[in-house]
């Protein structure tokens, strides 16, 4: 009997052809928002950007040389108070589920801590704003560094987990055979053979948090003047990008635009920088 | 008469509800080198993980019984394990150098960690460890170097030099070997040799020719319970139970 193993062949190549053109262009289109963005944020924002930008406060309409100096440096003041007490909590949290959490509080703490990173951010803008906002009666630095806190708990204490659990036991029960304590072994052998990639973890809820606006709106509001009180309102950058872009002045627009490629540059460089250097990680 | 270092009184030991020992009894002589043989899961790792109290770092892992060391019961009620680990050391299967730390760091981990201070000191300790783990000569222009880029054999001495540095009386030995070539094995059994002229050894081994080497004395464990203890050479020669014979002679072909 003849095979007919060459009959059906051609047309087989040509649907398999086919497929992979359209997966290849669906590729495509996956990474063309993220091009098109960058290259629209460069086109519109390099023409404005200029070292005022830098160090001068913003300027009302028509006064030339207006910048974002304070906004800057606001965003690292709410960003920092946010690391402050998101960085131990986070840590400290990752360790007790790594090390601690097998059981039923293991559970809902794990469970508990996926849902709040699902959450809509806008949320902790508005706990923030009924807890620290109402009762201190002012927008304030703190209460927006609150907020962005709370956004950063889930995705450290997430990484620190996974960091802490790729550490072998065997790594572990070593120290403890040196005679040394438990808590001790934690600190100085488990937590600092997991470090960098609990910093890269870190450093990437840094940029998220340093991103956000929602949650800024009304709790960190805003300010066109330097502040270096926690507790007055305070400039950052994402609001004051959301400002001059909703504003019908050109050149407040221009100056959106220039932030908005401040941000998005920082950004990438965070995240850039730091994925390149966790691939780097080694657990011997 | 050699003095007895450990006395092992109806050591039973569980993972939570299974038991991995059924009442050990053993004797195990200072500054002797004492082997611990028998097939996979029979108890041997879990006996030598109770002498100093690792057993229990295990989550649900739980042991009874009395563990006598210079006649002072480690499960005591006011014994702290920290405590008893300073002074039987542990080495593991499978090379554990810290990632992070350099050769030097390494060997003073135990030291640094348990707060000794002082860098005469520590320098001190790490050259002196080194030297009795034979590792100094090989090691002594790389000190800043990491300890994971060592072989694995010069990763396993390194380990040993960390174990050495905190100046236990007892080393205990998991397996020291299995994760090496000959070569590096015989070296580590040389240095077996050399230290237990000054500390007691006990070692687990699947290796039944590396017993014979090393041990002054040998236990056959089987489903967790010591079958025969005695001198290696009437172990490997004249073994008293059938259930010994026929796990030596049956590996041995």
């Amino acid at each position: 009997m003849e095979n007919n193993w060459s009959q059906s062949y051609s047309l087989r190549k040509a649907k398999d052809k086919i497929f992979l053109a359209a997966v290849s262009l669906a590729a495509l289109f996956a990474v063309l928002p993220l091009i098109a963005l960058l290259l629209f944020v460069v086109f519109k924002g390099a023409g404005s950007l200029n070292w005022q930008f830098f160090v001068n406060l913003p300027r009302p309409v028509g006064e030339a040389g207006g910048g974002m100096a304070n906004a800057i440096v606001g965003t690292m003041a709410i960003v920092g108070l946010a690391s402050m007490f998101s960085l131990p909590i986070g840590i400290f949290g990752g360790l007790w589920l790594a090390e601690w959490g097998k059981g039923k509080r293991g559970f809902f703490i794990r469970y508990a801590v996926d849902v709040m990173s699902g959450f809509p951010t806008i949320i902790f803008g508005i706990f923030s704003y009924m807890l620290l906002v109402l009762t201190l009666k002012r927008f304030s630095a703190l209460a927006g560094g609150f907020a962005l806190g709370l956004i950063m708990i889930p995705y450290i204490t997430k990484t620190t987990e996974e960091m802490i659990k790729m550490v072998p036991r065997t790594l572990k029960e070593s120290a403890l055979a040196l005679g040394v304590p438990e808590w001790k072994v934690m600190l100085s052998v488990v937590l600092r053979t997991a470090w960098n990639g609990i910093f890269t973890g870190v450093m990437l809820a840094v940029a998220r948090a340093a991103g956000e606006t929602a949650p800024l709106l009304f709790t960190a509001f805003n300010n066109n003047y330097w502040n270096f009180r926690l507790d007055q309102p305070t400039a950052s950058m994402t609001v004051q990008i959301y400002n001059y872009a909703i504003s019908p002045f050109s050149e407040w627009n221009n100056l959106a635009w220039a932030g908005s490629m401040v941000l998005v540059g920082l950004i990438l460089f965070v995240t850039v920088t730091v994925r390149k250097y966790s691939k780097r990680i080694n657990y011997g | 008469m050699d003095k007895e270092k450990i006395v092992v009184l109806g050591l039973k030991a569980w993972f939570d509800e299974k038991q991995a020992l059924h009442g050990i009894n053993i004797r195990i002589k200072e500054k002797k080198a004492t082997a611990v043989i028998g097939p996979s899961g029979c108890g041997k790792s879990t006996f030598i993980r109770c002498l100093n109290r690792m057993h229990e770092a295990i989550p649900g892992a739980r042991a009874a019984g009395r563990i006598l060391v210079d006649g002072q019961d480690i499960f005591g009620p006011e014994v702290d394990p920290v405590l008893v680990r300073r002074q039987i050391g542990m080495v593991f299967q499978k090379p554990t150098p810290f990632p992070t730390m350099s050769i030097y760091e390494n060997v003073i981990a135990g030291l640094k960690l348990n707060g000794l201070k002082g860098k005469e000191l520590l320098d001190e300790a790490a050259e002196q460890s080194l030297r009795r783990a034979a590792l100094w000569h090989e090691v002594k222009d790389d000190l800043k170097k990491p300890g994971i880029g060592l072989s694995g054999g010069q990763q396993q001495r390194l380990c040993i030099a960390r174990a050495l540095a905190v100046k236990p009386e007892v080393l205990l030995l998991d397996e020291p070997c299995s994760a090496l070539d000959p070569i590096s094995t015989g070296k580590i059994e040389e240095l077996i040799h050399e230290l237990k002229n000054s500390i007691t050894i006990v070692i687990v081994t699947h290796n039944m020719q590396q017993a014979a080497r090393v041990a002054d004395e040998t236990g056959f464990f089987l489903l967790g319970e010591l079958i025969e203890f005695g001198g290696t050479k009437g172990i490997f020669t004249t073994p008293r139970d059938k259930r010994t014979e026929d796990y030596i002679t049956g590996r041995f072909g």
